[in-house]
């Protein structure tokens, strides 16, 4: 008599549960660090129940079915959950798969009488781990680039800083490249700051950018006029020799704008604005 | 149909010694990219004047090839020709194509609302320059900058 695969995997439910855990325990890999065998075991139990429960003779062969979509649910889960927690693809794809060995080594017991169906049950459990799997890996990629696109985040918002180098002169170091995005930041941090301080002039010092293109040197020339608008007067320091040489090749025209080689030079020049003199202390003993 | 639309311009026999290619698809590809063009260009002893006109070039014409082209494909090519060596890259996309190219060589022409420096300064800052366009099928720009050119 031909037995129902799902049907008999539902009635072991138990079995399956304490082989997988038993396997999932015995690997050398195991993460007690990041997961207590308590949590590990809730989630375990979590995703056998769900796949039990929604397994039956025709989704079996079909991995496309939409009954399984609380399955890739709860996998994408436990995937983000674990990229976050520091797991590696490697631990995270062992504890898929050791779900396999469990269910395989059911079938094993099960139909050791039965080579055809043993291979049929094999083939298909097969299939649709190996397809879990394959979600686990996709959801685990998806969970650590939205890391590093926060990460990016955050390191835009740290690294344009507004420094209030004098009264009435701001400093804005800019370090890497100036894509649209980061543009964005620096403008708005730039003019925020004038207002809070009521400084007359910004100092961008573009030492730190690797390559003024059309597209960056648009953006300071943006950053100029927004200034401008302002009541500011916005000077660009920083321009390496390099960078002088291929903006006039390029052929972009920065005469409208104050531009100085050094961030120091930069600096004099706001002062001479501000009509500010900074002078070396006469000594005393020069006195009669 | 304009038949002036494909444009050859010399291209001169080389040697190639290594090549690399790179998917460009957003704009968070550019900066990679770049950085593997400046990888190369400090491999065969570009000085850093040749080395920042050359990722400035790569950087106008990839992000042309983003803007206008939908993206595409590059290739970074280290060449020789007699006693000179220096890099070859080739961007090609599948977008709309360019129906002017004697227009869009010229300073200032855009349809993008830029400054419409990009493929008129970077045929200023590199070596050789070549580019064909096929309205409806692509765009392929090729430049080479030798390593003392
Ligand atoms: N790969 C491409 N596919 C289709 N059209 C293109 C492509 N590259 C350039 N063009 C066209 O050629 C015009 C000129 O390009 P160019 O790079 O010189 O200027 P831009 O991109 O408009 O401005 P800028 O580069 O100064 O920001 C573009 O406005 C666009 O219409
Ligand atoms: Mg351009």
């Amino acid at each position: 008599m031909k037995i129902e695969i799902s049907k008999m995997l539902q009635k072991k439910k138990k079995q399956i549960i304490d082989l997988w855990m038993k396997n999932q325990l015995a690997d050398a890999g195991l993460r007690e660090d990041l997961m207590s065998n308590d949590e590990l075991r809730v989630q375990s139990e979590e995703l056998v129940d769900a796949l039990l429960k929604r397994l039956n003779e025709e989704n079996l062969a079909d991995i496309d079915s939409s009954d399984f979509d609380e399955i890739y649910e709860i996998l994408g889960g436990i995937s983000i959950t674990r990229a976050r927690q520091g797991f590696s693809p490697r631990e995270t794809g062992v504890y898929i798969f050791s779900l396999k060995d469990a269910l395989l080594e059911i079938l094993q017991q099960e139909f050791k009488n039965d080579a055809t169906q043993l291979y049929n049950a094999t083939i298909k459990v097969g299939k649709l781990i190996d397809n879990f799997g394959i979600v686990t890996f996709e959801t685990f990629i998806k969970g650590r680039e939205e890391v590093i696109l926060r990460q990016t985040d955050e390191i835009t918002e740290i690294s344009t800083p507004v420094i209030r180098v004098w009264d009435g002169i701001l400093a804005l170091p800019i370090i890497g490249t100036l894509d649209s995005a980061r543009t964005q930041v620096v403008m708005e941090n730039l003019l925020q700051e004038i207002v809070n301080t009521g400084s007359s002039i910004a100092i961008l010092d573009i030492s730190g950018v690797p390559a003024v293109d059309s597209l960056v040197a648009q953006h300071l020339i943006k950053t100029v006029s927004a200034t401008r608008l302002m009541g500011a007067e916005c000077i660009i320091s920083g321009i390496r020799p390099e960078i002088a040489q291929t903006v006039v090749h390029l052929g972009i025209d920065l005469s409208n704008i104050v531009t100085k080689a050094t961030l120091a030079s930069a600096l004099k020049y706001a002062f001479s604005i501000l009509q500010l003199e900074v002078r070396k202390k006469q000594s005393n003993s020069v006195k009669i | 149909m304009d038949r002036r639309t494909m444009a050859t311009m010399t291209t001169t026999p080389v040697t190639v010694l290594n090549k690399d290619s790179m998917l460009i698809v957003k704009e968070q590809d550019v900066v990679p990219f770049r950085n593997r063009v400046k990888e190369y260009a400090t491999k065969i002893g570009m000085g850093l004047v040749n080395q920042t006109k050359l990722i400035t070039a790569a950087s106008e014409l990839v992000r042309n090839m983003l803007r206008y082209g939908g993206g595409g494909n590059t290739l970074i090519e280290v060449v020789s020709k007699g006693r000179e060596n220096g890099i070859r890259l080739t961007f090609s996309d599948k977008g709309p194509g360019i129906a002017n190219i004697e227009m869009a060589m010229k300073d200032g022409f855009t349809t993008g609302k830029s400054l419409g420096l990009g493929l008129p300064g970077t045929k200023r800052l590199v070596s050789e320059f070549d580019i064909k366009s096929k309205p409806g099928e692509g765009t392929t720009v090729m430049i080479i900058k030798w390593k003392n050119g």
